[in-house]
């Protein structure tokens, strides 16, 4: 599946890796970076932060669509199998109800729509983020394993149309990088 | 991340001007209440028992309302929620309603033999179950629970607004801290008074049934009913140009969500009110769901599941719809007539047991009462800031945004 193949890109630079001192900065800097027309390129943080991915310019995630879909099926699925055991199967007489009590199928139903929700939600998480992912261009940096501690940081990926790796990392350095790092595939 | 975190309103932002066209509205329900108290005078002189149903219905969509308003209000002040603080004076304003909902209780007074089979004098001699449950269900004793519950309402709900609307004039912190000491201790006496409130005028309709559940059904739903009440008017407000910069899309959204949790709420207690009763087939149980399954009151009952949940449970799932002034407000109204649709079903079927039967007093006494209600309440906001102006928590209500 494509979906759950690593996506990056090809050729000798993964791209360019930019460290900012403050959350403020890299908010600011992200304006800009969003501004100057990027598309491929991300921000990382190590706690969320308001607003950012209005800063960033992010579309709405897919996700949601995901978990409406894997939640319908999960409860349309659960009302059918209990159908078709109980009304076409299998038919018993439970405590004279007829067999096809619906309400008593109800909170099956319920709980196989809650339990595909939460795996569409997990897995679709995962499928979009292309994880699990074993290799990532980043981690070879040495300033980036402060990026779960104190720094914040903004990577702009090579193959990003705009991507340049002179006039990127100077537009990284105008915008108040500490520090900017060309990172190799 | 934004620049507005010390931003404070100034007074005349936060009311309504003078020549706005809301200040007529006290003027137009007040003509509402006198045009439906007459229809009621002259239609119910006729048929004086399907007057006490269609006001009972009437009587009880407003007062929960009312009641679910301050459910909301002391919530957000045992919480300290902050998001909420705009939207808290329409809370206010709704619950300080309470008094008139007493005033406006006391018609069924009248009717209580009608309304009430436990209430006919005599009742109790041929009924064992009634003769049992006699020392509870006698007519002195209910009026002297309606007083209560009414003067509990009315302490807690003055307590609340005069509060808050001192504190728009000193500023003193202190007044939140003190209200936030009282609101644990509220939520849990409110709890209890509107679980007996519902038993005793909703429930007793049929004395001989038994839900443990009732409560909490009607809690469900007066909450549902404020919350869809909150989705018009902000957004009207909003439309109106009143607080059109304070109450944000953020705010909808919020309210939005709540419309959407508390309606599945109602359906998860709804739900497990019938399936429980259902499943275990007793007659004590199963009597009020009987005349409900029957004839044409079982299409309410598919009704009531098809637009008190499904529809709305789609329409309202969507992060867009909830951010615009005008499908919020379609949600809201669409629930909030619902939540009447409820009512209806819960105490109608007591009066007309064949199926259901619309009356043109059911009009007049939501008009007569809607009126009331909807005067007395436009009245307190043209008199008041429309938010609590100087709440320590208002900064921090108008930055919001949801995450």
């Amino acid at each position: 599946m494509p979906l759950l193949r690593p996506q990056l890109p090809t050729g000798p630079h993964y791209g360019i890796l930019a460290e900012f001192a403050t959350p403020a900065d890299l908010f600011h800097a992200c304006e800009r970076v969003r501004d100057a027309g990027f598309t491929r390129w991300d921000a990382h943080t190590p706690f969320p932060v308001h607003g950012l991915e209005k800063a960033m310019g992010l579309r709405r995630s897919l996700l949601p669509w995901i978990v409406l879909v894997a939640g319908l099926t999960g409860a349309a699925g659960g009302f059918a199998l209990q159908w078709w055991v109980h009304a076409s199967a299998y038919p018993l007489v439970i405590s004279g109800k007829p067999y096809f009590a619906w309400p008593a199928m109800i909170p099956i139903t319920f709980e196989l729509g809650v339990l595909f929700a939460a795996f569409g939600a997990v897995l679709g998480m995962f499928g979009l983020n292309r994880l699990p992912m074993h290799y990532h261009p980043l981690f070879k940096s040495k300033v980036f394993e402060r990026v779960t501690d104190d720094a914040f940081f903004i990577s702009i990926e090579s193959w990003d149309p705009r991507f340049d790796s002179s006039a990127t990392g100077k537009l990284l350095e105008s915008l108040g990088a500490r520090s900017v790092e060309l990172l190799e595939s | 991340m934004t620049a507005e975190h010390d931003r404070a309103l100034a007074p005349e932002q936060a009311t309504i001007p003078p020549g706005h066209s809301w200040n007529r509205i006290p003027v137009i329900g007040a003509v509402c209440a006198l045009l439906g108290i007459v229809a009621c005078a002259i239609l119910g002189a006729a048929n004086p028992k399907q007057f006490y149903f269609s006001w009972l219905v009437s009587f009880l969509f407003f007062v929960s309302l009312a009641v679910g308003a301050l459910f909301f209000v002391l919530i957000q002040y045992a919480a300290q929620g902050g998001w909420g603080i705009v939207l808290r004076r329409i809370g206010e304003t709704t619950f300080a309603m309470i008094p008139v909902m007493a005033a406006l209780f006391l018609p069924l007074l009248l009717g209580l033999r009608d309304l009430y089979s436990w209430a006919v004098p005599g009742a109790a001699e041929q009924d064992a179950l009634l003769r049992w449950k006699e020392p509870y269900l006698n007519v002195p004793f209910f009026l002297i629970r309606a007083a209560l519950f009414f003067g509990i309402w009315s302490f807690i709900a003055l307590m609340y607004y005069r509060g808050s609307r001192g504190q728009d004039v000193t500023g003193d912190p202190g007044v939140s801290a003190r209200l936030r000491k009282f609101a644990g201790p509220s939520i849990i006496v409110l709890a209890l008074t509107q679980t007996l409130a519902s038993v005793d005028w909703i429930m007793s309709l049929t004395p001989h049934w038994y839900s443990t559940m009732f409560g909490v059904y009607f809690f469900a739903g007066s909450f549902v009913g404020f919350i869809a009440l909150l989705c018009v008017v902000a957004p009207a407000m909003r439309r109106a140009g009143l607080l059109d910069t304070v109450i944000s899309p953020e705010h909808l959204q919020d309210i939005g969500k709540l419309l959407f949790a508390f309606m599945v709420f109602w359906t998860y207690i709804a739900f497990s009110q019938f399936f429980l009763m259902w499943y275990g087939n007793l007659p004590e149980e199963t009597i009020w769901y009987r005349a409900r399954m029957e004839g044409s009151w079982m299409t309410v009952s598919i009704f009531l599941m098809a637009g008190h949940f499904v529809a709305p449970f789609f329409y309202l799932m969507g992060r867009a719809v909830k951010r615009r002034n005008s499908t919020l407000a379609l949600g809201g109204a669409w629930l909030l007539a619902m939540h009447f649709v409820d009512l209806y079903w819960q105490v109608m079927p007591t009066l007309h047991p064949d199926g259901i039967r619309p009356s043109v007093l059911d009009l007049a006494a939501l008009v007569a009462i809607g009126g009331c209600f909807v005067a007395a309440a436009s009245w307190l906001m043209r008199r008041q800031a429309l938010v609590p102006l100087r709440d320590p928590r208002l900064a921090e209500s108008l930055a919001f945004e949801n995450a």
